[in-house]
C-alpha cells in the first residue's frame, strides 16, 4: 500500500511514497531520492558500504527500517556531509592521500571517520584502525585510508 | 545518468567523426555498432580531435578501480602536448571502442596504453607535417605547446588541423611511431592525481550500480539451492502481497522477478516459493585435495624442459627433497555486488555492465540469445573493483533474458549472496615438487607437478550461468585463465621439468581472479626454493642469486634492492634461539611475471604467537620494476592492493561449500582482512624511463603468499603448505615439527 513518509535529509525535509514502511533508508536514499553515495555492498550491515549519519551518528543504512525515523532526525549522506565546492576535512583529506582505489567502500569510509573524528580529536593510528574494523575494502586501500584519516584529524 | 549525460557530452564535442552517435538515445534509432573504426590498425579507433581541440580516446581496456582512467589519458596527452584535462576518455563501449583484448593480465598500459600512444604519436607526425605545411615552415621549426604548433609567430591549433575531420592513419603496433624522448615527458612518470578520486569522495560518481534508464523495472534472481537442481515448481501466489510485482520469469531453472522497485523485487526474491530437486554435485570439502588428486588428467603440459631431472634426481650421492603445496578455492568478493543493465528492443540489445571484456560478453551474448552480434550493443560503467571475471557479465545475462521477458529495460543488481554463492571461483591448486642436491649442496635437478583445471583452447568465455539455467546456448568451456604461468622457473638449475596436469573438472565453475596461477605457482616456487636453502643452510636471498641467470640484470637488482630496502639480515632459516610466545621472521620471495615481463621481489616480516598459531604481517617491503613508470602515485596505489588483497588472500580466506552448494555467502562465512591487521608497506619503485612499460595490477601480488610462508618458517622453523595459513593449521604444523 502506498503511503507518504517525511524525511530530513541533508539538510532538507523531504516526503517520498513507498509501499513498505520497513523498506530499508538505503533504498529511500539511492531510489526515491537519487542519492548515489550510500552503497548496496551487503544488506546485512557486515561491510559498510551504505553508511550515512542520523543525528550525527553512522549507521548502517541498508538495516535501517524507515519505520524506525523521524521527520525530525537528520539523515546526512556524503553528498550533504561536503560538496566538491565546500569539501569536507576527511573528504580533502581523502583527495590529498588519493585514499581511493575502485571508491566503492569509501562512502562508508568518509561517514564513519568522520563520525569517529567529530568525538575523537586527536586519536592515534590504532584507534583510526578499529574505528574501520567493520569496514571492509576489498581493494586494499587501508594504508592510505588510514594516513588519510590521520591526516584529517591533524587538520 | 551522469555517466551517460557525459559521455553525450563527449561525444556531442567530439567532431564530425563521431557527431552521429548518441549513446543515450534508443538502440533502435541511434544504434551505432559498425559505424566507427574500431580496427586497432587504424587510429581513428583510438581518438578524435574536434575542433575545440577536445581529444577523445577509446579505450578497449577499462578501469576497473585502477587508476587507468587517469594513466591511459596521461601517456596519450603527454604525447599529444596537450593538457590531461583536455583528453576525454570512453571506454568498454563495443560500437565505439577497439577491441584490446579484456581488461586482464595487467596489460591496459603494457597493451592498452602502448596502442595508444602508438595511435597518438602517429596522429602527432600527422598533424606537425600538415602544420608545417600550413605554416611555410620546417618540421625541425615547429614547436607544440597545449595542443597549439608554432613557427615563430605563427601559430595553428590541432582543432584548426584536424578538428572535426578523421586521420584516416593506417596503425602498425608491431613498428610503433617514433614518438617522444622519454627525456621529453612532462606527464609521464609524474604522480598526476586521479581524476576520479574528487567525484568519488563527494559521491558524484555514478557507478554501474547507479546508472539507470527511461522506463527500467528492477530484477533479481532467485537462484537454486544446490548447483545442478531443477525447478520443478513455483507459487507465484506466495508473492501476491509484495507491491508492484510485473512479472515472475521462468525458463527451465532460470528464475527471476521483475517488480517496479528494487526493493520489491528484493522483497519478491525472497518471499517466492519455489520447489527444486536434490542435487549434490560437489566433492566432500574435507577431502578436497584427494579429489583433486583423483581427477581425471586429459593433457600433460610441459613448461619447462631442461636436461634430464630422472637422471639427475637417480644420481648416487643426490638427496631428494620433497614437498606439496596447496590453495584454497577462493571468491573475488567485490564489496558492490554485480550489477547490469539490459534493454531488448526490435531484436536488439543494448546492455550495460562493468564487465572488463565487453567485447568478449557482446559474442557471448549473441550466442545465447541466437542473434546476429551486429545486433547487439555492451557498454562499460566502472563498477565495484574487479579482480577478474567475476559476476558481471553473469548480471549482463540475468538483465538481459529478464529484460526480454518483459520487454522493459531491466536492472538487475545481485544480492551479497547472489555475488559469494555465484560468481565464479579461482580454483584450487595443487602442486608436486621435487629437487635433487649433489654432494656439494648444489641443486642438480627440479621437477613439479601443477594440478589445476584445463582451460578449452582458444576460448575464455566463462558460460553465462542464466543460459545454462535457461538452457540456452551457454557452451561448456571451462576457462581459468591463463593459470600455467609461472609454473616455469627463472633458476637456472641443470635439469628441470615443469608440468601442468591438466584436470577434465574443478569443483566450482572457475575463472581468474587476480594473478590467476601466478600467484598459486610461485607460491609453491618460491617456497620450495626457500626449502632447498634451507636445507643446503644457506641464505635465502644468497641461495636466489646463486641460481639467477646472471645476465638477467634487472632480475637481480630488483633482489638485491629488495634486501637492501629491508636491510635484510643475511644469515640461514629459521632464525635460532627465539625466546617467549611470540616469535619474529622474515623471509624473502622473487618473480619474474611470466617469466618475460615485471619484475618483483618482497621481504615480508611477521610475528608468530606460538600459543595460537596467530600470524601477523607487521611489515611488507617490495621491490617492483615494471619498465617505464606512468604514474609512480598510481603505481604505489595498485602495489599497496596487490599486498593486502594478497595477505588478506594468504592467511584468511577459503571458500566453503557442501555437497549442494557454496556456504560462504556473506563477509561472516568468507572473511576478509580488516584493518587492525594492515602492516606497514615499504615500496622501492625502480623506474626505467627508456624502457617500455609493463604491467603493475597483478605482479606484486605473486610474491605474497611465499615470503609470508618464508617468514613464518624463519620464525617457527615449520612449513607451511597450505593456503589459508590459519592459526589451526599453523598450530597444527607445530606439533607435527615437534
Amino acid at each position: 500500500m502506498a503511503q507518504r513518509k517525511s524525511l530530513n535529509v541533508n539538510g532538507k525535509a523531504v516526503r517520498i511514497t513507498i509501499d513498505d514502511p520497513d523498506m530499508p533508508l538505503l533504498y529511500a536514499l539511492r531510489d526515491n531520492l537519487a542519492l548515489h553515495s550510500p552503497r548496496f555492498g551487503c544488506g546485512l550491515a557486515q561491510c559498510g558500504a551504505c553508511t550515512v549519519h542520523v543525528d550525527g551518528k553512522a549507521v548502517r543504512s541498508c538495516v535501517t527500517p524507515l519505520s524506525s525515523l523521524t521527520a525530525q532526525q537528520k539523515v546526512v549522506t556524503l553528498e550533504g556531509l561536503g560538496t566538491p565546492q565546500r569539501l569536507h576535512p576527511v573528504q580533502r583529506a581523502f583527495i590529498e592521500e588519493q585514499a581511493v582505489q575502485c571508491g566503492y567502500c569509501i562512502n562508508g569510509m568518509i561517514m564513519e571517520s568522520a563520525a569517529f573524528l567529530a568525538k575523537t580529536k586527536k586519536p592515534t593510528e590504532a584507534q583510526v584502525k578499529d574505528a574501520l574494523a567493520n569496514n571492509l575494502c576489498r581493494c586494499g586501500t587501508h594504508a592510505r585510508i588510514v594516513k588519510a584519516v590521520m591526516r584529517a584529524a591533524g587538520a | 545518468m551522469t555517466i551517460h549525460a557525459s559521455r553525450r557530452d563527449v561525444l556531442k564535442g567530439g567532431g564530425a567523426l563521431v557527431v552521429s552517435f548518441s549513446l543515450a538515445g534508443a538502440p533502435g534509432e541511434t544504434f551505432a555498432q559498425g559505424a566507427k573504426p574500431l580496427a586497432l590498425t587504424e587510429v581513428d579507433s583510438f581518438l578524435a580531435i574536434d575542433a575545440g581541440g577536445v581529444v577523445t580516446l577509446y579505450s578497449g581496456k577499462v578501469d576497473l578501480g585502477t587508476g587507468v582512467a587517469t594513466a591511459l589519458p596521461q601517456m596519450v596527452a603527454d604525447e599529444l602536448d596537450v593538457p590531461l584535462n583536455r583528453v576525454k576518455l570512453v571506454e568498454g563501449d563495443t560500437a565505439l571502442t577497439p577491441d584490446q583484448g579484456p581488461t586482464w593480465g595487467s596489460l591496459s598500459i603494457q597493451i592498452g596504453g602502448m596502442q595508444l600512444r602508438n595511435a597518438a604519436a602517429t596522429a602527432k607526425a600527422a598533424l606537425l607535417e600538415e602544420a608545417a605545411k600550413r605554416l611555410g615552415a620546417k618540421q625541425g621549426e615547429l614547436k607544440v605547446v597545449d595542443g597549439v604548433v608554432s613557427a615563430g609567430n605563427k601559430r595553428v591549433s590541432y582543432g584548426e588541423l584536424i578538428g572535426g575531420k578523421s586521420f584516416a592513419l593506417k596503425l602498425d603496433h608491431t613498428k610503433p611511431a617514433a614518438g617522444k624522448d622519454p627525456k621529453d615527458y612532462k606527464l609521464v612518470g609524474k604522480p598526476v592525481p586521479r581524476v576520479d578520486i574528487p567525484d568519488k569522495v563527494t559521491g558524484r560518481f555514478a557507478y554501474m550500480q547507479d546508472f539507470r534508464v527511461a522506463g527500467m523495472l528492477h530484477g533479481r534472481v532467485v537462484r537454486p539451492p544446490a548447483i545442478g537442481a531443477t525447478l520443478e515448481s513455483v507459487d507465484e501466489a506466495s508473492i501476491k502481497d509484495v507491491a508492484g510485482v510485473v512479472k515472475v520469469v521462468r525458463q527451465g531453472n532460470f528464475l527471476g522477478v521483475v517488480a517496479q522497485s528494487e526493493w520489491g523485487a528484493i522483497k519478491a526474491a525472497e518471499k517466492l516459493k519455489a520447489s527444486w530437486s536434490k542435487s549434490q554435485t560437489l566433492p566432500d570439502a574435507a577431502k578436497l585435495w584427494d579429489e583433486v588428486r583423483a581427477t581425471k588428467v586429459v593433457k600433460d603440459e610441459v613448461t619447462m624442459s631442461v636436461g634430464n631431472t630422472a637422471e639427475a634426481m637417480g644420481q648416487a650421492g643426490a638427496k631428494t627433497l620433497k614437498a606439496t603445496y596447496d590453495f584454497a578455492i577462493h571468491t573475488h568478493g567485490s564489496i558492490g555486488p554485480s550489477c547490469a543493465v539490459a534493454e531488448f528492443k526490435d531484436g536488439r540489445l543494448t546492455s550495460w555492465s562493468a564487465s572488463q571484456a565487453t567485447h568478449n560478453l557482446r559474442k557471448q551474448l549473441a550466442t545465447m540469445f541466437g542473434i546476429p552480434a551486429d545486433n547487439l550493443r555492451c557498454i562499460y560503467i566502472e563498477g565495484s573493483g574487479c579482480y577478474g571475471r567475476n559476476g558481471h557479465e553473469d548480471a549482463a545475462a540475468d538483465a538481459a533474458l529478464l529484460a526480454k521477458a518483459v520487454e522493459r529495460p531491466v536492472r538487475v543488481q545481485w544480492s551479497r549472496a547472489d555475488e559469494h554463492g555465484w560468481d565464479p571461483k579461482g580454483p584450487p591448486t595443487l602442486v608436486d615438487l621435487r629437487a635433487a642436491v649433489d654432494g656439494a649442496g648444489t641443486v642438480t635437478a627440479w621437477e613439479s607437478e601443477f594440478f589445476i583445471p584445463q582451460q578449452t583452447a582458444g576460448s575464455f568465455n566463462v558460460p553465462l550461468i542464466a543460459a545454462t539455467l535457461a538452457g540456452m546456448p551457454a557452451g561448456d568451456d571451462i576457462a581459468p585463465g591463463n593459470i600455467f604461468q609461472n609454473s616455469a622457473i627463472p633458476y637456472k638449475f641443470a635439469n628441470v621439468k615443469t608440468v601442468c596436469r591438466r584436470l577434465a573438472t574443478t569443483p566450482l565453475r572457475p575463472s581468474w581472479i587476480r594473478t590467476p596461477g601466478r600467484m598459486q605457482n610461485t607460491y609453491a616456487n618460491e617456497c620450495f626454493i626457500d626449502e632447498l636453502a634451507a636445507a643446503a643452510n644457506a641464505d635465502p636471498v644468497e641461495f636466489r642469486l646463486k641460481y639467477l641467470d646472471p645476465n638477467d640484470k634487472r632480475g637481480i637488482e630488483v633482489l638485491n634492492r629488495a634486501a637492501a630496502l629491508a636491510k635484510w639480515d643475511k644469515r640461514p632459516s629459521p632464525k635460532r634461539d627465539q625466546r617467549g610466545d611470540v616469535v619474529t621472521g622474515r623471509g624473502v620471495a622473487y618473480c619474474k611475471y611470466e617469466l618475460a615481463r615485471t619484475y618483483i621481489a618482497a621481504v615480508a616480516e611477521v610475528e608468530v604467537k606460538r600459543s595460537s598459531g596467530d600470524i601477523r604481517v607487521t611489515k611488507f617491503y617490495l621491490a617492483h620494476d615494471c619498465g617505464q613508470i606512468i604514474n609512480p602515485d598510481g603505481l604505489r596505489n595498485q602495489l599497496e592492493g596487490n599486498v593486502i588483497q594478497t595477505i588478506s588472500r594468504t592467511l584468511i580466506e577459503e571458500l566453503k561449500y557442501d555437497r549442494s552448494a557454496v556456504t560462504s555467502l556473506d563477509w561472516e562465512s568468507y572473511p576478509i582482512l580488516r584493518f587492525p591487521q594492515i602492516p606497514e608497506l615499504v615500496y622501492d619503485l625502480i623506474d626505467r624511463p627508456n624502457e617500455r612499460p609493463w604491467g603493475a595490477g597483478e605482479p606484486a601480488a605473486a610474491v605474497v603468499p611465499s615470503a609470508i610462508s618464508n617468514a613464518v618458517f624463519d620464525a617457527i622453523g615449520v612449513r607451511l603448505r597450505s593456503v589459508p595459513f590459519r592459526p589451526d593449521k599453523v598450530t597444527a604444523a607445530m606439533k607435527g615439527a615437534a
